[in-house]
């Protein structure tokens, strides 16, 4: 099955991207494609490569980082959330881009399920 | 030509259902939520609207952001016909339980009971809630 995956709330706060993290991981091991990770509202501080949380915790900025690189998972921050919250290009860890709504939309028409984790 | 798709998008149509459950300010949700109503708009989907729980408060008439430094966004809904986004809806138990009526709304409406909403959430391709 395609899979997109909307994330909604920044990491560590709310368990929404460590969910999506968990989600996405069972879904790729089960043969689904995942076709598009699209980050908005303060979802899109996931992306950015500062965070650097204490060692024994889990560093999901490096997860999905690293979800990219192993599955070629497509890692979407919305550029207008984004700039309101001070993230641009320089900002970004490995694997993630910044683009527009419309990815989302599209993600919505192309998937055949669109998954959101929120609040 | 067994479909017919819009002069403008030329690709498939699906059924989008935006849940707005949060009051309009407080949190960014709605706001940034009525962004991706618009730009589905833009992509030529069948779109829907449903305001539950606080999310009615959303199209509560004579909305007055002054007092907190917020921009009042509440036109945007009225703006939202033009885009072709027709079908709104409200549940009517988070108006009962809030003491609103649909003529507090500033938009037109169907209002729906719970069970109502869940048959509108069956009939859609994508639900997106915020």
């Amino acid at each position: 099955m395609k899979l997109g995956i909307l994330i909604n709330e920044g990491p560590f706060t709310h368990q929404a991207s460590d969910s999506a993290y968990q989600f996405a991981t069972a879904a790729l091991k089960k043969g689904h494609e995942i076709i598009r990770v699209f980050f908005y509202h303060d979802g899109v501080y996931n992306s950015t490569k500062f965070a650097d949380p204490p060692s024994d915790d889990r560093n999901l900025v490096q997860q999905w980082s690293k979800m990219a690189e192993e599955h070629g998972v497509e890692l979407i921050v919305c550029v207008a959330a984004a700039m309101r919250r001070g993230i641009n290009d320089d900002a970004l860890a490995p694997g993630f881009q910044i683009s527009g709504l419309g990815q989302l939309i599209e993600a919505g028409i192309e998937a055949d399920r669109l998954v959101t984790f929120g609040d | 030509m067994a479909e017919e798709f819009d002069d403008e998008f030329d690709g498939p149509v699906k059924r989008f259902l935006f849940v707005n459950r949060k009051a309009p300010y407080g949190t960014v949700y709605a706001l940034e939520s009525l962004e991706v109503v618009l730009i589905s708009a833009a992509f030529d989907q069948d779109v829907s609207l449903v305001f539950v729980d606080d999310g009615v408060f959303q199209i509560v008439k004579d909305q007055d952001t002054d007092g907190i430094n917020m921009k009042n966004f509440s036109r945007t809904y009225r703006a939202l016909e033009g885009y072709d986004v027709e079908k709104l809806y409200v549940e009517k138990e988070s108006l009962d339980a809030r003491g609103l009526t649909e003529d507090d709304l500033l938009v037109d409406v169907e209002i729906l009971d719970s069970q109502g909403l869940s048959d509108l959430m069956d009939a859609q391709d994508v639900v997106i809630t915020s």
